[in-house]
C-alpha cells in the first residue's frame, strides 16, 4: 500500500514526486510510457515565462510567477541549464500599443518584477532583427530559457534518489475505492495493464489524459482538449538571430508564435495552436508548418528558415476554462487533480509541486526527512570544461574521449552516464533527451547505429529489442541472412 | 606523440587517403591523418556495390575494394594516422584540437591542413515533411550501414524519398535482402541518379520511380505504418487529389548531401552559398593560406574517381606549400571564374594564370537537364571554347580544361566565365 | 514478332530503345541516338548480365559481415538463385579481399569473392 501514487511522469508529476520525496511517505509514480518526459513535457517552447499573460488572480498567474521565482535556485540545485534571457512582446501595429500597457498592468498585478515598456528605438536597439514595423515592446527580463527534458528528468531522478518508486509502461485503466476498515479512510485501487496498485492518495498528473482519469472518479466532469502546436527548430548557426524570447501580442488562442534562442543555442520557432480530437496526435501538418512560417515572420525579420533542422508538434492539455485545476476532487476524497496544465505549465511545475507537497505535509502531518537530498549532480558535460579539465577527464575515463554524436559533440562517457543513472535511458530518445545525442543538425543519422551499439552492450539488449522510444518503436528487425534463425 | 606536423589531413576517406599519398609522394614526410571512424576508408566501406574505379584503375571495383587500394597505399607509404579520433576545432593559425580514447585531448600545430571531412545526408527535418516522428525513418546511408556493416534489417516494406544514387542503390540492396520496396518518389522532374542505377536498381526489380512526387504524410506513432506521397506542381507544392498511400514500415531518405564544414567555419574558411563548401583557388587552397580542401567537403561529387583525382592535387599543392617554406605566394592577380546561365558553381572559384599548371580542370554542375546544349568558356568577352554536349544533368559533374598559355596570352584578363549556351 | 522496350544506361540521355525481335532474332533496334545504345540493347535482349554484390555472415570475425561480389557478370536470371547461395554461406575469419567465398556460383562459372577483409575477433 502506497501513501501517494502520482499518475504521470511528466514535468508536473515529477515535480510533485520530488516534493513528496521530502517526507517519510511511500510514493510511487505510474507512467504509461517507457521513460519520464514523454508527453506534453517533451514538446513545448522550453520557456520559463515571466507571468504577465495569465489572468489576474488565476492559479496560472500565481504558479507561473512563483515557478519563475523558484527556477533559478532549482536549476542550481539540480544542476540543469537555465538562463534568464528576457522576453519581449512586440507590437507591430500602432493602434495595438495599448495592448502592451494592458499586459504590463496585468504583469504588475500578477507580481512580475522588472517589467518595462520599450519604445521602438529601444526595442530595435536591443533586438535588431525585430520587424521594421515594430512600434514598441513589453520587456520582461525575468523570462528565461531552460532544457525542458532536463528539468523533468532531474526532478524525477531526484525523487527516485529520495525513495520514490517509478513504474514505467504502466497505464491506468480504472479506479476503485473503498473505506479502510482499520483506519476509516478511503483507499484507492488502481487497475493498470501491469496489475493493481493500492494507495491512500492519488495525484492525477496525466497531462492530456487528466480529464479521462478525473472523469472516472467524479460526477463533476472536466474536459481537456489536445491543442496541437507545431514547431521548427533551427540550426545552431542561427541561434543568435534573436537574443531574447520574442512574442507577438497575445490573442485568445494563446501567446502566439514565438521566436527564441534555446538553452542549447538553437533557434526555436513556434507554436501554432490547433485543437484536435486525437490525444496522441503529435503529427505535424503541411498547413501547420506553413502557418508557423507565416506567423513567425511578422515580428522577426530575416528569419533563416532554410536552416530548419527539424519540425515537431506538441500537445497542450487545454482545459475548457483555460485554468489549472489543482486540488482534491470534491466527490472523490483522496483523489487530487493536477489537470489542465498547459502553458505556463513548464514554468509553473516547481510551484505546483511545492503547493501539492505542502498540501500533503499538512494533510498527513508529516515533516521533512532528515536525510532528504535536495540537490543533484548532472551528467558530466565536457563541453563546459577547459581544455585541461577535459584532457584530465579523458585520461581518467577514456570513454569521454570517444565522440558518438558529432553534431552535438556528445561522448560515449556522457551516454554511459545517461544509461546508468537512476531512471536511466533505455532507448534512443531516452539518450537523446538526456545528453542530446541525435539532437543536432544531422538528426541522428550518424550516431543512431553507434548509440544502438552502446545500448546493446550496456543493457544487454539485442539490437532487435532496441527502440526509439519504447513500445513498438523498434529500430531494426531481424539479422540479415537468417542469422540466428538457422534450424 | 609529436604535437607538430607539416600536414594534418582531417578525414581518412577517399579524399584524405588520396591527398595523403600524393603529399608523401611529393616529398612531404610529416603527415598525419585524423579519422573519426574506427577504420580508414570513409563511407566507401559501406558502399558494397560495384561501379567504382573505372577512371582510376580501369576496372570496376566495389567501394571497400576501392578504399582498400588507397588504404594499402597509405600503409605502404608509412603515413601516420589516428582512428576513432574526432577533430573538435581547427583554429585560424592551423592548430588542430582533437580527441580520442587513448591520446585524450590533444593539439597539433600544423603547417598545412587539408580539409577532407566529406559530407552528410540531409535529414528529414530539413525537408519539413509533415506527419509523425516514429521509428523507421532513416537516411539511406544510415540504413546502408545497418544492413551492410551491422547486418540488420531496418525494415521489410519500404518507401524511398529521393532518387539520388544512394537511394537507388538501397532500393536494390533492400530487395536483395528480402524487403519489398514499394516506390521511389522524387520531387524533381528528373532523377539525380545515374541512368544505370535507375535501370539496374529499380527497373530490374519492378520498383516504380515517381518523378515530381514527394512525401506529404507519415503515419505511425511508434513505427512507420504508412507513407502518403503526392505529385507536386512546378513550384514543388503538392497537388491536392494526387495523394497515394503506401502501407510500409520504413521510409528511407535520399534527398541530398551537405558538405560538412563546421570545422572549416571555425577555422575562418570562407564558404560558398551554392556548394556549402569552401571557396578555393586553382590550388584548392581556401582563403586561409595553407588550408586546402578536397572531396565532398569541397563540393559533392558524383564519382569517387574524381574525388581521388582532386584530392591528389590538394595533396601535391599542400606539399608544395610546406616545402616552399609556407609562404603565401598569392600574387593578388587571381582571375575570378564566373558561373553563369545554367552553371551553378565552379571549383575553383579563382585562378592565378601565373601560378596555375599548364592545364587546369574546372569542375561544375548544371542546374537543370540540358539536351544538345553547349558549354562555353569566355575570357572576358572572348569565347575560347564551345563544346556541344548531348546531355547535361544536375546529377553529373561536368568539367572544362583551361590552358595556361591561353590565359597568359590574354592581356588584362579580368574574368573567366563558364556558361551553358543553347543553340 | 515481339517488341522489347529498354532504357539505355550508356549515358544520362537514357534513350528509350525499342528492339524488335522474332523468335529470338533481332530484326530492328530503334530509339537509340548512338552506337552505344545499339550495342547495349542487343546485349540486353539476348544475354542480360549483372554483377551481384551482397554480404555474407562472418563467424568469429572482427566484424559481423563482409561484402562480396560475383567476380564477373552472371546471367540476370540467376541473380536471386545466386543471392540465396550467398545468404546461406557462413565464413570463418580471417578473410582477405579476393578470397573465393563460393566457387562457380549456381553453375555460372563465376566465383563469389570477398571484397572486404575480416580479421579474427
Amino acid at each position: 500500500m502506497y501513501d501517494v501514487v502520482v499518475i504521470g511522469a511528466g514535468v508536473t508529476g515529477s515535480a510533485v514526486a520530488r516534493e513528496l520525496s521530502r517526507y517519510p511517505l511511500n510514493v510511487c509514480v505510474l507512467e504509461k510510457a517507457e521513460d519520464v518526459c514523454c508527453g506534453t513535457s517533451k514538446a513545448n517552447s522550453a520557456i520559463v515565462h515571466a507571468g504577465f499573460d495569465a489572468a489576474e488572480g488565476s492559479l496560472m498567474a500565481r504558479f507561473n510567477v512563483r515557478g519563475n521565482e523558484m527556477m533559478g535556485q532549482l536549476a542550481e540545485d539540480l544542476d540543469i541549464p537555465f538562463r534568464r534571457n528576457g522576453a519581449m512582446v512586440v507590437c507591430i501595429h500602432k493602434e495595438a500599443l495599448g495592448g502592451l500597457q494592458e499586459l504590463y498592468d496585468r504583469g504588475i498585478a500578477n507580481g512580475v518584477k522588472e517589467l518595462r515598456i520599450l519604445n521602438r528605438e529601444e526595442a530595435l536597439e536591443m533586438e535588431p532583427n525585430l520587424s521594421e514595423n515594430t512600434q514598441g515592446a513589453l520587456y520582461a527580463p525575468t523570462s528565461g530559457i531552460i532544457c525542458p527534458f532536463m528539468l523533468n528528468i532531474a526532478m524525477a531522478e531526484n525523487a527516485a534518489v529520495n525513495g520514490v518508486e517509478f513504474r514505467f509502461n504502466t497505464k491506468v485503466r480504472s479506479f476503485e475505492s473503498h473505506i479502510c476498515e482499520k483506519c476509516g479512510e478511503p483507499v484507492w485501487t488502481i487497475h493498470t495493464n501491469n496489475g493493481d496498485v493500492q494507495t491512500r492518495y492519488v495525484v492525477n498528473a496525466a497531462g492530456v489524459y487528466a480529464d479521462e482519469l478525473h472523469n472516472m472518479v467524479s460526477a463533476d466532469k472536466i474536459h481537456i482538449t489536445a491543442r496541437r502546436g507545431d514547431y521548427c527548430l533551427l540550426d545552431r548557426e542561427c541561434g543568435d538571430h534573436v537574443k531574447h524570447t520574442i512574442f507577438p501580442q497575445p490573442t485568445k488562442l494563446g501567446k502566439g508564435v514565438l521566436v527564441s534562442p534555446t538553452i542549447h543555442g538553437n533557434l526555436i520557432v513556434g507554436p501554432t495552436a490547433v485543437d484536435i480530437e486525437n490525444k496522441e496526435g503529435t503529427n505535424t501538418t503541411a498547413a501547420g508548418i506553413a502557418d508557423l512560417i507565416e506567423k513567425s515572420t511578422g515580428h522577426v525579420r530575416n528569419l533563416p528558415l532554410r536552416s530548419v533542422i527539424t519540425s515537431f508538434a506538441g500537445l497542450r492539455a487545454h482545459e475548457d476554462h483555460h485554468e489549472f485545476i489543482i486540488g482534491e476532487v470534491k466527490d472523490a476524497p483522496h483523489f487530487f487533480d493536477c489537470a489542465g496544465i498547459e502553458s505556463p505549465g513548464l514554468t509553473s511545475s516547481p510551484a505546483i509541486g511545492e503547493y501539492v507537497g505542502g498540501w500533503f505535509k499538512e494533510r498527513l502531518g508529516v515533516e521533512q526527512k532528515e536525510d532528504w537530498i535536495g540537490t543533484r549532480k548532472g551528467i558530466t558535460d565536457p563541453k563546459t570544461m577547459s581544455f585541461e579539465e577535459r584532457a584530465a577527464l579523458i585520461k581518467e575515463q577514456p570513454a569521454f574521449g570517444r565522440i558518438i554524436c558529432r553534431c552535438e559533440s556528445v561522448s560515449e562517457g556522457e551516454i554511459l552516464e545517461a544509461i546508468h543513472r537512476p531512471l536511466g535511458a533505455k532507448s534512443l530518445d531516452g539518450v537523446k533527451r538526456r545528453v542530446r545525442a541525435g539532437m543536432g543538425r544531422c538528426q541522428a543519422g550518424f550516431c543512431s547505429p553507434r548509440v544502438m551499439e552502446i545500448l546493446h552492450e550496456e543493457l544487454g539488449l539485442d539490437y532487435e529489442e532496441i527502440t526509439k522510444s519504447g513500445g513498438h518503436s523498434n529500430l531494426v528487425f531481424e539479422k540479415t541472412k537468417g542469422e540466428g534463425r538457422e534450424s | 606523440m609529436s604535437t607538430a606536423y607539416d600536414l594534418v589531413i582531417v578525414g581518412g576517406g577517399p579524399a584524405g587517403l588520396s591527398a595523403a599519398a600524393a603529399a608523401r609522394e611529393a616529398g612531404l614526410e610529416s603527415i598525419l591523418i585524423l579519422e573519426r571512424d574506427k577504420e580508414l576508408g570513409g563511407i566507401l566501406n559501406q558502399c558494397i556495390h560495384n561501379g567504382f574505379g573505372l577512371h582510376t584503375f580501369k576496372e570496376e571495383l566495389t567501394g571497400p575494394e576501392y578504399a582498400g587500394r588507397y588504404i594499402d597505399k597509405v600503409l605502404e607509404l608509412g603515413i601516420e594516422y589516428k582512428l576513432d579520433t574526432m577533430v573538435m576545432d581547427i583554429a585560424p593559425d592551423k592548430t588542430v584540437t582533437a580527441m580520442n580514447r587513448t591520446d585524450g585531448m590533444f593539439q597539433i600545430k600544423a603547417n598545412a591542413v587539408i580539409l577532407a571531412m566529406g559530407c552528410r545526408e540531409r535529414p528529414r527535418g530539413a525537408l519539413n515533411i509533415p506527419g509523425y516522428r516514429p521509428a523507421g525513418i532513416y537516411s539511406a546511408g544510415t540504413a546502408q550501414r545497418l544492413v551492410n556493416i551491422e547486418g540488420y534489417m531496418p525494415g521489410h516494406e519500404v518507401v524511398i524519398l529521393g532518387s539520388g544514387d544512394i537511394g537507388l542503390i538501397m532500393a536494390r540492396r533492400m530487395t536483395f535482402e528480402g524487403a519489398k520496396v514499394k516506390v521511389v518518389a522524387e520531387i524533381m522532374p528528373y532523377s539525380g541518379g545515374l541512368k544505370r542505377n535507375i535501370v539496374q536498381c529499380l527497373d530490374d526489380y519492378g520498383i516504380p520511380l515517381k518523378l515530381s512526387h514527394t512525401v506529404v504524410n507519415i503515419e505511425g506513432k511508434e513505427r512507420v505504418e504508412a507513407v502518403t506521397i503526392a505529385e507536386v506542381d512546378e513550384h514543388m507544392k503538392p497537388i491536392p487529389g494526387t495523394e497515394e498511400r503506401y502501407t510500409c514500415d520504413t521510409l528511407l531518405l535520399s534527398t541530398g548531401l551537405i558538405p560538412e564544414n563546421e570545422l572549416s567555419k571555425s577555422a575562418g574558411v570562407e564558404l560558398s552559398r551554392v556548394t556549402n563548401g569552401p571557396v578555393v583557388n586553382e590550388a584548392l587552397e581556401t582563403n586561409i593560406p595553407g588550408v586546402f580542401a578536397c572531396g565532398n567537403v569541397l563540393h559533392v561529387h558524383d564519382l569517387v574517381d574524381y574525388v581521388s583525382e582532386e584530392a591528389k592535387k590538394a595533396g601535391e599543392n599542400a606539399a608544395a606549400y610546406v616545402l616552399g617554406g609556407c609562404k603565401d605566394d598569392r600574387s593578388g592577380k587571381e582571375v575570378k571564374v564566373i558561373a553563369k546561365d545554367g552553371v551553378r558553381y565552379t571549383v575553383p572559384v579563382t585562378i592565378d594564370p601565373e601560378r596555375m599548371d599548364d592545364l587546369q580542370v574546372v569542375r561544375f554542375r548544371v542546374g537543370a537537364v540540358y539536351k544538345n546544349a553547349s558549354v562555353a568558356v569566355y575570357l572576358d568577352d572572348e569565347r575560347i571554347q564551345k563544346r556541344k554536349k548531348r546531355i547535361m544533368a544536375p546529377g553529373e559533374m561536368e568539367q572544362i580544361i583551361l590552358k595556361k598559355d591561353q590565359l597568359l596570352a590574354k592581356e588584362g584578363l579580368k574574368s573567366i566565365t563558364v556558361c551553358i549556351e543553347q543553340d | 514478332m515481339e517488341k522489347r522496350n529498354l532504357t539505355c544506361i550508356g549515358c544520362p540521355m537514357g534513350c528509350q530503345i525499342t528492339v524488335t525481335m522474332d523468335n529470338g532474332e533481332i530484326l530492328d533496334v530503334t530509339g537509340n541516338t548512338c552506337p552505344i545504345g545499339d550495342h547495349y540493347a542487343r546485349q540486353e535482349v539476348t544475354k542480360p548480365e549483372r554483377t551481384v554484390t551482397s554480404t555474407v555472415v562472418v563467424l568469429d570475425g572482427d566484424r559481423p559481415r563482409i561484402s562480396v561480389k560475383t567476380k564477373g557478370n552472371i546471367p540476370k536470371s540467376e541473380i536471386f538463385a545466386c543471392l540465396e547461395e550467398i545468404n546461406k554461406v557462413r565464413v570463418h575469419a580471417p578473410i582477405a579481399i579476393g578470397d573465393v567465398i563460393i566457387p562457380n556460383v549456381c553453375g555460372t562459372g563465376i566465383d563469389v569473392v570477398a571484397t572486404r577483409a575480416a580479421g579474427v575477433a
